[in-house]
């Protein structure tokens, strides 16, 4: 779309050749010049940069995933195995495992934070003193550090001296040893995330929210449909194209994690995601191969996997909330 | 911000209902950071104590030197001072520049080179991270030195599609058209017409980008060492002893998230703003 919108302003645009130029100056040509070379000029910083530390690296991983490189084996840089690592990959208790740790979690931590953000973007949509502090209250947590709030959440979910367990203690509920359960540490693991995170998506909706007519809400009043009723057939099919941009979104965001799972664990070795890798992410896993275990073949492959799977997520996402607005 | 102002769409008046729950959300959001504070103002035996304490106490001063005494925290700051500094105005400068591209020049290939970058939003760090290290540590030798934590961050494709986005309402086209018949040099225009207009999209951005460089913990894990840290490595550093003093890590993640917040509390408002206008903006 974008393309064509580009050709028809270039339609549109007055044609400076044909006219009569018989004496073109320097000055002219030079101008000419600037206008066909300056966006290509503004436009190469980035692409000098994503090709050379975002594309190059990447397709290098594609290439190294075929082979049987490890680190710590001289000479095991270039042997070529096919689709081995991959074959292995599909037998690896491991990875399945971090595949299931990485869903579960994903799916722990964006389901709440979303449809918290949505409730409290429709609480913000309300007219109120003090709206601009609100919103800066929700908006903090996001501008805190993956490895600050982690480690502020692991003192707050600590077994003995915790403060969440304290305040459960209150209602009756036993000592939970948080790192230990694979439930309870993804539990505490999407708790992180969601904090961090609610507070920025409700203000994505909110933008969405104040872009819907209030005649709409005054006609649905008249007919006598509730505040409920209204909420769920006015303004969540109006924020559809932002609720499906904030699903893939924290999906992708979702299955990258890292930071979080990593000091979260109180293990030797923080990247096997727990005593039981009860959780240790795809992420985890593929660093785990290359840093601890030096097998970067096998790793590529892991990240590899891990691309797919994200491109796959994303796209059944898309899917589905295509279908939910062709279903209405 | 005027946007907001000059709407005439009415909305419901919020009652108590509404600000008790917006109450308890925002003291949820707050209540980390404040216990953070708690904790970092106290002895580590005096956080682990039940009940709870819940009020700050008069150690701060003492944890912070302590923090500082015990950890290459000061050069830790001032790295990440220097790779946040660095990258935030190489990036506001090239995503300008780039999203003004996009946004007001014609040239052939505007629409799939715009594809393409918004394509490359998609692809995780993890993805080119072991060839990355190796460019890095066997080919230009930067492991551990700043430069492998600048360069590739220098542009990037949100900067890039955020100033795009900025740039369509906010220059008019019979500016940019008037400047060229006086004769103006893209160049000119970029002087006169665009860095002008663009200020406060760009004070947004390098405020996003400034906080997401501090904050970054992923790449600096991997090609940095506890001998050249950034705050976020050292903060790691701090809690990965086997026996830890927790409030002495908890006075580390306050030093580490101070300027941030700093920051935030003084252009908040601007962020909500960049935030939200982004959001509506297809």
């Amino acid at each position: 779309m974008a393309a064509s919108t580009a050709a028809a302003r270039g339609a549109r645009a007055p044609a400076p050749a044909p006219a009569p130029a018989p004496a073109r100056t320097a000055g002219h040509r030079w101008h000419r010049l600037d206008r066909t070379v300056s966006p290509y000029l503004y436009l190469s910083p980035f692409f000098l940069v994503f090709g050379v530390f975002g594309l190059f690296p990447m397709l290098y991983t594609g290439y190294v995933s075929f082979t049987a490189w490890r680190a710590d084996r001289p000479g095991s840089q270039g042997r070529w195995v096919g689709f081995e690592n991959y074959r292995r990959l599909l037998d690896d208790p491991f990875f399945w495992n971090a595949v299931k740790n990485t869903l579960g979690i994903g799916v722990l931590a964006t389901l709440p934070q979303l449809l918290l953000a949505l409730g409290l973007a429709h609480l913000l949509n309300y007219r109120m003193r003090g709206r601009t502090l609100l919103r800066l209250g929700v908006l903090l947590p996001n501008v805190t550090s993956v490895a600050a709030v982690t480690l502020i959440f692991v003192q707050l979910f600590g077994r003995d001296f915790g403060l969440v367990n304290w305040f459960l203690s209150l209602f009756g509920v036993d000592h939970v040893d948080w790192q230990a359960g694979t439930l309870s540490s993804w539990s505490a693991i999407a708790a992180i995330v969601t904090w961090r995170w609610t507070g920025y998506n409700a203000l994505l909706y909110l933008a969405a929210m104040q872009s819907v007519p209030f005649e709409l809400y005054e006609a649905a009043a008249l007919d006598g449909a509730s505040r409920w009723r209204q909420f769920r057939s006015i303004t969540v099919p109006m924020l559809r194209p932002t609720i499906l941009f904030t699903v893939i979104v924290s999906t992708i965001g979702a299955l990258q994690l890292f930071g979080e799972p990593m000091l979260f664990s109180q293990q030797q070795d923080p990247t096997t995601g727990g005593s039981q890798h009860q959780f240790q992410t795809l992420a985890l896993y593929s660093y785990n191969q290359f840093w601890g275990r030096f097998k970067y073949g096998y790793g590529a492959a892991v990240s590899w996997a891990m691309f797919l799977l994200i491109v796959l997520v994303a796209a059944v996402n898309f899917l589905a909330a295509r279908r939910m607005r062709g279903a209405e | 911000m005027s946007r907001g102002r000059s709407r005439t769409t009415r909305q419901l008046t919020a009652g108590r209902g509404v600000y008790a729950v917006l109450g308890v959300a925002v003291l949820l959001s707050l209540f980390p950071l404040y216990w953070t504070l708690v904790a970092a103002s106290r002895s580590n035996t005096e956080i682990h104590r039940m009940p709870p304490v819940l009020l700050p106490g008069g150690r701060l001063w003492h944890n912070v030197t302590q923090v500082f005494a015990q950890t290459d925290l000061r050069l830790a700051m001032v790295n990440s001072l220097v790779v946040a500094g660095t990258v935030t105005a190489s990036v506001v400068l090239t995503s300008t520049l780039g999203g003004f591209a996009f946004a007001k020049l014609r040239f052939r290939g505007r629409g799939p080179l715009l594809a393409s970058v918004v394509a490359t939003m998609m692809v995780p760090t993890q993805l080119g991270i072991i060839p990355l290290y190796i460019m890095m540590a066997n080919w230009f030798h930067w492991a551990d030195h700043l430069q492998a934590l600048i360069v590739p961050a220098a542009a990037n494709a949100f900067g890039l599609f955020f100033m795009r986005q900025y740039l369509l309402g906010a220059v008019p086209d019979e500016l940019l058209d008037a400047g060229r018949m006086d004769g103006c040099t893209t160049r000119g225009l970029v002087w006169h017409v665009v860095l002008p207009a663009a200020r406060p999209a760009m004070s947004v951005l390098g405020m996003l980008t400034f906080m997401a460089s501090w904050n970054d913990f992923y790449w600096p894990k991997v090609v940095m060492t506890q001998q050249n840290p950034t705050v976020q490595l050292t903060l790691s550093e701090l809690a990965s002893g086997y026996i830890k003093d927790y409030s002495l890590v908890l006075t580390g993640a306050l030093v580490a998230s101070a300027p941030v917040l700093v920051a935030f509390l003084l252009m908040g408002r601007q962020i909500i703003d960049g935030i939200m206008q982004g959001a509506t903006k297809g």
